[in-house]
């Protein structure tokens, strides 16, 4: 749940770090030695790592078992690949599938364009003043909670909210959004646009300034007008990002987010609203089916895992670009 | 020269007293390239429509849920209110802040952010810089261990199950244990720690300074910008987060604010629990009193986002994303 921008970019950085410089026979044991001052730095950390990330993996263990919070993880009974079984011929969770690849599709045909195309709109201002202001302006969204973002469309778009109000008054029907499971979806991807779009545009423009002017300019001396410019230097110059977004959203698939369907699950119901991560989390943790709802969760990481080298390896091969 | 005005149109900033220039027509003869053409019209007023929809959308939101938090009564039974409450009243904010459950989340809110951001910041700095440092043998397959996080959770069952066996369900470390260092800022602090120069910490180094001192006086100093940005990220993190707190927290008492407005603003629950009850002062209606929480959980947010803004348009985290 790191706040910042996806971590696009975090290859090279292991390898520009470090040249592999041996010191004149100075052995590996002599070089930690004197720099053991250093892991102390490392070892707080390091060993959060492992509690926190790395030993809850070893606690899908009981995927394979039939756990009560009674029994104790150690003492209750191994039951194979029952949970696994289950997990198809469960009729919620075929809901919750669908819904997740529902919305996660509509994502990415409809909300993953708009940060793209909120980029280039931003980069042809040529007042700077009005380009920052506009640019703070679009930000500002995604820095606020989903239970805010929520709170605030509620009240504009709910049953008693500003909208109806300005409908009941000039004689028209109340009509029902928030809590409409038919249309849920494209809601939640509207809201997802409102909130994210403009942050989304970051990396957009960064990958924007780093086109070299000269080929614009040599276009324009050519005779490229503005059209041509955009689809010739412009698109295949921020190609890079937008394929490495891909692999990412790809990649996440599976995991389309947890608070925007949690909080809006009572409204408009589970068949609308559930999404595996809601699954896992009301099968689990609310209704106590621990095993199922872990095996749940780490199929869905393991696929989310395969989609996205799936997705690098495809990326490598068709367009030459993959993050690892 | 006609079109001057209307490519300017458009993009005219308030409080920017326009300045004629002459051939280029242009208030900042510079901003354009020589070579990039005069946009047609249509597309200029196309951008305006747009732009002007974009900014309208992300703003008035904001201004009406305050608007709606300072009304009376009369205000909000009339309906219809845009913007502009027709009589204000600070009402429902007297109400929240008279004590009770909005400010007990509150105090909650803050406390966990002012701690929480200080033990990831804590964290992250030790180890961005213990992994910064040249020639460390092992440092490469820590800092697969760290970037491997980006790539794999744990899950939500097994991060319950960890928070269970620990003993740390229904206590405040619940919520800050386990996002204590996310790997994406500890890799932006790293970036900058190992582009500080070398001499200056080579030559601290034969000065006898101990890697303490030099982290603590050299790399701290030198790096206020995103560390600064990066506590903020946190802080900012800290004060949303809901899901840690769903997952973790039975007891209602130590509820956050994100969950506390949840409560009220989305399931709507009585609201004159969460305002003071002991007082005989008939409560403001539910509904400014909802939007008053929404605002109160939104100000923080809102202190911070132009410091926040400044660095990152400043191209902080990019320069660091881009390597």
């Amino acid at each position: 749940m790191s706040s910042v921008p996806t971590p696009i970019e975090g290859r090279g950085q292991p390898s520009a770090a470090r040249p592999p410089a041996r010191k004149g026979g100075a052995s590996v044991w002599r070089r930690a030695w004197s720099n053991r001052a250093v892991y102390l730095f490392i070892l707080p950390g390091f060993l959060w790592y492992v509690v926190f990330h790395y030993l809850p993996i070893l606690g899908n263990v009981i995927a394979w078992k039939d756990y009560s919070v009674f029994t104790g993880i150690q003492a209750s009974p191994w039951v194979g690949w029952q949970n696994f079984a289950d997990i198809f011929s469960d009729p919620a969770f075929r809901i919750a599938l669908t819904n997740t690849l529902q919305i996660e599709l509509l994502q990415l045909v409809f909300a993953f364009p708009v940060p793209l195309a909120l980029a280039l709109l931003l980069n042809s201002l040529v007042g700077e003043r009005l380009k920052r202001t506009v640019q703070s302006v679009v930000y500002l969204p995604h820095f606020l909670s989903w239970v805010i973002v929520i709170a605030m469309w509620q009240q504009i778009f709910g049953g008693d909210g500003f909208m109806n109000q300005l409908l009941l008054n000039q004689g028209f029907e109340r009509v029902s959004i928030m809590n409409n499971p038919d249309i849920f979806k494209p809601l939640v991807v509207l809201q997802s646009i409102w909130k994210d779009a403009g942050w989304g545009t970051i990396i957009f423009l960064a990958a924007l300034t780093k086109i070299d002017v000269q080929l614009y300019e040599a276009a324009a001396m050519d005779g490229a007008g503005g059209w041509r410019r955009l689809v010739n230097i412009t698109l295949p110059g921020i190609r890079p990002v937008i394929v490495l977004l891909l692999i990412l959203r790809l990649g996440s698939m599976l995991s389309v987010g947890f608070e925007q369907y949690f909080l809006q699950r009572g409204a408009v119901g589970a068949d609308a609203a559930e999404v595996l991560d809601t699954f896992v989390y009301f099968r689990g943790v609310v209704n106590g089916d621990w095993s199922f709802a872990a095996a749940v969760g780490l199929v869905r990481a393991i696929v989310g895992a395969i989609l996205i080298f799936a997705a690098n390896w495809f990326a490598k091969r068709f367009f030459d670009e993959g993050i690892f | 020269m006609a079109t001057s005005v209307d490519r300017n149109a458009p993009m005219a900033t308030a409080g920017n007293p326009r300045r004629r220039l002459p051939f280029t027509g242009s208030r900042r003869p510079s901003s354009r390239p020589p070579w990039m053409e005069r946009p047609p019209l249509w597309l200029l007023v196309l951008k305006g429509i747009a732009l002007a929809f974009i900014v309208a959308a992300m703003v008035l939101p904001f201004f009406h849920i305050f608007a709606v938090s300072l009304s009376s009564y009369a205000d909000v039974l009339g309906g219809g209110l845009v913007l502009f409450p027709r009589n204000p009243t600070l009402e429902a904010y007297r109400a929240i802040f008279n004590g009770g459950i909005v400010v007990r989340a509150l105090q909650i809110s803050i406390g966990l952010t002012l701690i929480g951001t200080l033990a990831q910041m804590v964290f992250t700095t030790t180890m961005a810089w213990g992994l910064s440092r040249p020639n460390v043998p092992g440092t490469r397959a820590i800092l697969f261990i760290v970037l491997g996080a980006l790539l794999i959770s744990p899950g939500i069952i097994p991060s319950y199950l960890l928070i269970k066996e620990l003993g740390l369900l229904d206590s405040y470390s619940a919520l800050i244990l386990p996002g204590l260092i996310s790997s994406f800022n500890l890799i932006i602090i790293r970036q900058f720690f190992m582009n500080l120069p070398g001499e200056l910490i080579d030559s601290a180094k034969i000065d006898g300074a101990s890697e303490f001192q030099i982290f603590w006086h050299i790399a701290l100093p030198l790096s206020k910008a995103v560390l600064a940005v990066v506590a903020l990220f946190y802080a900012v993190a800290i004060w949303n987060s809901f899901f840690n707190a769903i997952l973790y927290l039975q007891d209602a008492t130590k509820w956050p604010i994100q969950l506390v407005l949840r409560q009220y603003v989305l399931q709507g629950s009585d609201i004159a629990a969460a305002a003071d009850a002991s007082s005989n002062q008939p409560l403001p209606p539910a509904r400014t009193l909802q939007m008053a929480i929404v605002v109160v959980a939104t100000v923080p947010i809102l202190i911070v986002y132009p410091f926040l803004q400044k660095y990152f348009t400043r191209g902080v985290l990019t320069g660091a994303i881009k390597g």
